[in-house]
């Protein structure tokens, strides 16, 4: 074996491997609800519609969006290995359970938080994303230019009840993902020191209660001003 | 004090074992934990039942033999070794569940006592200085920080007793194995071998089978010496620069 699967073989090169797609995908989440705040506009769409123009045409965005692809398709598969190793490591439980004194729920339950997750991202990138690419939606026209206008298809997704209360419901299950996620990837990559870990657990917290908040106020907002 | 012991019973490590239930009276407050059994013991052993087999040795919390994850935490409810833990940590007519250690890296020998020899081969496959060491040197002929000199210690305080590894819920041994780690890595006599040294000891840890770490933090919160999570941390780094930079291709 070379050393360098050696190393991503072994639970420590695993474990790394979580924890750069897992904050590769917060930087994405970062500009993904960055750019959708465009849907607070009250400007018929305009702005967001540009917006997904760009952000499926631009070559920069297309490397970053592939990244994002293989990010989350690795941190799957990666979770789902770890997940089995760490289950074949006590292959008889307690019958008492103390862990609730000793660690958090979020931490606990990466995976079942995760599979989660994963459910929703996969209506997710139906509902919007395999629309927006192969979907046959309206176009718009603005200054000539023609647009695929995924402003409407938000509009019409987000008048659906149950969709808006889905994704308010998926937002509080990333909220606790991340709530251990955030501050657990950075000890992972060895990132533990008394001066920054402090500032890497509070903007951890603030990040997992903003940005699920922000993405959650998105489907309510359109919800109740259509 | 009177209990009620629901104490695992596993004749040997084939055996599929099971929990029986033992009614103990006479309990003094001021016993030590392993003291109540040993009066469970010598009542069983007067009507001709085999004792409960647990570990122990010292009984003064500094050599890591006692055990036993008591109503689900790892030593007790106490930070501290089973053997420091008394019974005015219970109250009288509690019910109090007993078992081993859980995980495949430690099998049950019999009852409550588990082989805890893949700790001995992690420590083997690296934890030690390959130097001949000779008679005791003269105070401060090695210059070491203060600082640096707490940490190294703070790390070399792991009795290797193994209740992180019961505490985790993967059964994962990063605590035990950084703390060594660290102990030597820090120090100028752990520098020649510091990189083999994590590479080798790591490799040894996933193949005796022991979980990777979610950072939950629950060793650290059950540790009876406070190993720190940042001895994980330190792990991870050396591990890394390790893997990058070391001879070993
Ligand atoms: C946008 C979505 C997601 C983000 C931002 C994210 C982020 C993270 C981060 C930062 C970590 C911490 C890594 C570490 O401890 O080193 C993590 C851990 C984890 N994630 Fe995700 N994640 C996402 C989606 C998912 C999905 C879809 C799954 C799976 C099915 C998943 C499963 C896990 C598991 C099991 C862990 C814990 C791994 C372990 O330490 O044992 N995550 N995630
Ligand atoms: S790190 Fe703590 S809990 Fe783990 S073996 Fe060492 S002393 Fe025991
Ligand atoms: S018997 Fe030695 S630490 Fe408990």
């Amino acid at each position: 074996m070379s050393w360098v699967t050696k190393t991503l073989k072994s639970t420590l090169g695993r474990k790394l491997i979580m924890a750069l797609t897992g904050l590769f995908l917060i930087l994405f989440l970062t500009g993904h609800v960055a750019g959708n705040l465009q849907l607070f506009y009250n400007d018929g769409g305009e702005a967001f519609n540009i917006y997904a123009k760009f952000m499926t045409t631009n070559p920069v965005v297309k490397i970053l969006s592939y990244l994002t692809y293989l990010s989350v398709i690795g941190h799957v598969i990666y979770s789902i290995g770890l997940s089995r190793l760490n289950q074949a490591a006590r292959p008889v439980g307690y019958a008492v359970s103390g862990s609730s004194t000793n660690s958090s729920a979020a931490s606990r339950n990466m995976g079942i938080l995760g599979t989660i997750i994963l459910l929703f991202l996969v209506g997710h990138m139906y509902s919007f994303w395999y629309q927006m690419h192969w979907g046959a939606i309206p176009t718009v026209t603005y200054e000539g230019e023609t647009y695929k206008d995924l402003y409407s298809v938000v509009q019409i997704a987000f008048q659906q009840t149950w969709m808006v209360v889905l994704y308010v419901i998926a937002m509080g299950f990333l909220a606790f993902h991340l709530s251990h996620g955030f501050a657990s990837a950075f000890q992972t990559l060895g990132w533990n020191h008394a001066k920054y870990s402090p500032a890497i657990r509070a903007v951890g917290l603030v990040y997992c209660i903003v940005v699920p908040i922000l993405f959650a106020a998105m489907p309510v907002y359109i919800y109740f001003n259509s | 004090m009177k209990l009620t012991l629901k104490i695992w019973r596993q004749k040997n490590a084939s055996d599929k074992g099971g929990f029986a239930t033992y009614p103990v009276d006479h309990v003094s407050k001021d016993m030590s934990f392993l003291e109540m059994l040993d009066v469970l013991n010598e009542e069983l052993t007067e009507k001709g039942e085999d004792p409960v087999h647990f570990d122990h040795d010292c009984r003064e919390g500094i050599c890591g033999t006692c055990s036993l994850v008591i109503n689900g935490k790892p030593h007790g409810p106490l930070q501290t070794t089973t053997c420091q833990l008394h019974m005015r940590s219970f109250e009288d007519g509690q019910s109090i569940t007993i078992e081993p250690w859980r995980a495949k890296a430690f099998p049950v020998v019999k009852d409550l006592v588990v082989d805890r020899y893949a700790f001995d081969r992690i420590i083997q496959a690296g934890g030690y200085v390959n130097i001949n060491t000779g008679g005791v040197p003269d105070a401060n002929e090695i210059p070491i920080p203060k600082t640096i000199a707490d940490l190294a210690m703070d790390a070399a305080q792991c009795i290797g007793c193994g209740a992180c590894v019961a505490a985790c819920k993967n059964a994962s041994a990063m605590l035990f194995t950084s703390a060594k780690v660290s102990q030597l890595a820090l120090l100028p006599q752990g520098q020649v071998e510091r990189k083999t040294r994590v590479e080798k000891m790591v490799a040894q840890m996933d193949a005796e089978g022991f979980g990777a770490c979610t950072n939950t933090g629950a060793c650290e919160a059950e540790c009876p010496k406070g190993i720190s999570l940042t001895n994980i941390a330190r792990m991870n780094r050396e591990y890394f620069s390790a893997s990058l930079t070391s001879e070993n291709v």
